[in-house]
């Protein structure tokens, strides 16, 4: 076991899948300095450049994984999705079930994700639950380094396309090129759990669709994915201090829902409250509430989310993105 | 061009230079958040297109539209209090640099690459249905010329005759990679190829782009359609302020030893690709680096210094501009810094 950042956690993943399997290939902007240690051991063929396309090089990536490579679809930052959202939605989507489960599409799209930087509303979006919408597509959000290197040996082992989002407040490297600019002072709230941690040397892959509870509790589960596992672990331990029991569950995979171990938190603890980074309506915290009403499990339900268009204003922005005392405040209205 | 008009060009360049070179402090000191775009080194493009335009006639700007703002009107002020995030900036601190909107002087701006192209040719469809007579610019990279949705409001522009000007603003550099390695063909080939004229000419001579605008909006305003304008540029910042590539040049010491170690062990680990093709990539990153260093080319290639030498003979207007752009720019500071007294400079 050693302790790396986020960033290094994900790279070694990749770096090891490559060298096991060289059917492997990045694909995106500016990759080969991004990935600048995968490209000067894999070489051009496999780290590949290229322009300012993402339409183009997405849409692909989609054939090329059904007729035998597996690329890894580089869009830099999820926002940017919107260019490119007919690969995805209309065809990596959608092939395996046109086909009648005949041929299948074994793509990952890695993006960065997530504010409270102050690069503003088209540049700081998660959209992982307008991304979950989609049937078909896989939604992976990790938390930790170890879940980042977990789920990416799982993303690019799995059959069907795969969206992984990495939070730019965890990665050292994105928060770097889009936040601080080589500056020092600056005062960004990065969880420190989550920016590095420890990693085992050989990386196994960790199950999709498997959440994890961060911390047990008993009088509310608070449900949550990427940057607001931290933010709700923070509250859990000022809610612990007023008496308060909270289980943390760290969804880690959006698309497919971990049923199991959200209906049994909230059949314990009766009241849910959904901490999500992404925009309150019709997301992800909407369907975790059906989702478990659907199951006869009589609970109530709050939920802190992001409620608008993200404004470019940091000190703004951190009251529209979910934060600790937002969370505090609205558990404490049971 | 006449004199007065050249110093009045220069008047409005040096006005946005030193904006931005007001902005580079806020943002050195870390009072700017986020991401900074600068347009220093494209100022000679911008000046030469926007001094042809008329009232009501629009602006779809890309991420780098400080200079066009300032030369376009809005208030710098105003401007400056967007980029610092105050409540009484443009758009209320929600825009920042990158989402610069003045619905009174039609300019909208966009951090998506390629989107002012869709942007132009609607505010054009406007204009030709609603005030013949006006056009619109769309302001962007050559990287961005790679985005389908460029290349589709091109052609949509020139099947409709749409009174826009596409302005491409060629610095050579996609983000961090070489336009030249995921740019197929001639620019200006593919905008003849939807029978779109093209011009390709020297953006830091802001009197080249002048006259080559003056017939582009000649051609939009009666009514025949789109133009292309492909003008080079040198951008000393790069990318962005902070620049990843720029910063291992100017402080290779301290970044170096960040980038260096990890290179080579994962250059050398077993597992991977035959060694020439790894020797081809760490090639290819140290030349990148290389190409990086601006400085003698920028000196080459600042639209300012250009305009200065042709203007030599007006020694003692151009002091006098100098003071007045200096002074203005001094109080804009001033009144920025009393709305926010968080900021020492």
């Amino acid at each position: 076991m050693d302790t790396i950042s986020f960033a290094n956690a994900i790279e070694s993943a990749i770096a090891q899948a490559m060298s096991a399997d060289s059917r492997i290939i990045i694909m995106g902007e500016d990759v080969q300095l991004l990935r600048m240690n995968l490209f000067a051991r894999f070489g051009s063929s496999r780290v590949i450049n290229t322009p300012i396309s993402e339409s183009a090089f997405l849409g692909a990536g989609v054939t090329a994984a059904m007729s035998g490579l597996r690329p890894i679809i580089e869009i830099m930052l999820i926002d940017f999705i919107g260019v490119a959202i007919d690969g995805l939605l209309n065809h990596a989507a959608k092939i395996e079930s046109f086909s009648g489960n005949k041929w299948n599409v074994p793509m990952v799209v890695r993006a960065s994700c997530g504010g409270g930087y102050g690069d503003g509303g088209q540049h700081e979006q998660s959209l992982w639950g307008w991304l979950a919408h989609i049937p078909g597509l896989t939604v992976v959000v990790p938390s930790t380094p170890f879940d980042a290197t977990g789920l990416m040996m799982s993303s690019i082992l799995h059959e069907g396309p795969v969206v992984y989002l990495e939070h730019k407040l965890l990665s050292d490297y994105w928060l770097d090129y889009m936040g601080k600019g080589g500056r020092d002072k600056l005062d960004f709230d990065v969880p420190v759990d989550g920016a590095s941690g420890f990693v085992p040397d050989k990386c196994k892959p960790i199950p999709i669709g498997k959440a994890a509870i961060r911390k047990e509790g008993k009088d509310l589960s608070m449900i949550s994915v990427g940057v607001g596992v931290h933010r709700s672990l923070e509250a859990a331990k000022i809610l612990d201090e007023e008496g308060i029991s909270v289980e943390v569950i760290d969804l880690r995979t959006v698309s497919p829902l971990d049923k199991t171990t959200i209906l049994d938190s909230v059949q314990k603890t009766e009241r849910l409250l959904v901490v999500d980074e992404d925009y309150e309506q019709f997301g992800l915290s909407g369907e975790l509430a059906a989702m478990i009403l659907e199951n006869d499990i009589s609970f109530k339900y709050k939920r802190v989310c992001t409620t608008d268009t993200i404004p470019y204003s940091h000190p703004r922005e951190k009251m529209i993105i979910p934060n600790t005392k937002r969370i505090v405040d609205t558990a404490l209205l049971f | 061009m006449d004199t007065l008009t050249m110093l009045q060009i220069y008047k409005q360049m040096l006005r946005s230079r030193v904006f931005e070179e007001h902005v580079i402090n806020l943002w050195n000191k870390g009072y700017i958040f986020g991401e900074m775009h600068t347009s220093i080194g494209e100022e000679g493009i911008v000046a030469g297109i926007l001094n042809h335009l008329k009232e009501g006639d629009a602006l779809a700007l890309d991420h780098r539209g400080t200079c066009p703002s300032i030369i376009r009107g809005i208030d710098p002020k105003s401007l400056m209090l967007e980029f610092l995030g105050h409540k009484k900036g443009l758009c209320s601190g929600n825009g920042g640099h990158m989402h610069i909107f003045s619905k009174e002087k039609l300019v909208a701006s966009s951090g998506i690459v390629g989107s002012s192209g869709p942007a132009a040719a609607g505010f054009a469809l406007a204009a030709k249905q609603l005030n013949p007579g006006n056009v619109s610019v769309a302001f962007f990279g050559e990287g961005a010329m790679n985005q389908g949705m460029l290349m589709e409001s091109m052609n949509f522009a020139s099947v409709l005759k749409l009174p826009v000007l596409f302005v491409c603003k060629n610095n050579e550099w996609a983000i961090t990679t070489r336009s030249s390695s995921v740019t197929a063909g001639k620019l200006a080939d593919r905008a003849k190829a939807f029978k779109i004229p093209a011009h390709e000419l020297n953006g830091a001579d802001v009197e080249k782009v002048w006259n080559v605008a003056k017939i582009a909006f000649t051609r939009a305003r009666s009514g025949k359609g789109p133009t292309f304008v492909h003008a080079t540029c040198t951008r000393p910042h790069m990318h962005l302020l902070g620049d990843p590539l720029l910063r291992i040049v100017n402080e290779p010491l301290k970044e170096l030893k960040q980038v260096a170690g990890p290179l080579l062990k994962s250059a050398t680990s077993s597992g991977g690709a035959a060694i020439q093709k790894r020797l081809g990539s760490l090639t290819k990153i140290t030349s990148l680096i290389g190409k990086t260093a601006m400085g003698k080319l920028f000196k080459e290639n600042d639209p300012l210094l250009r305009v200065k030498k042709r203007l030599r003979g007006e020694k003692e207007k151009l002091e006098l501009i100098s003071e007045e752009v200096k002074t203005e720019m001094d109080t804009m500071i001033n009144e920025v810094l009393k709305l926010n007294e968080k900021i020492k400079l």
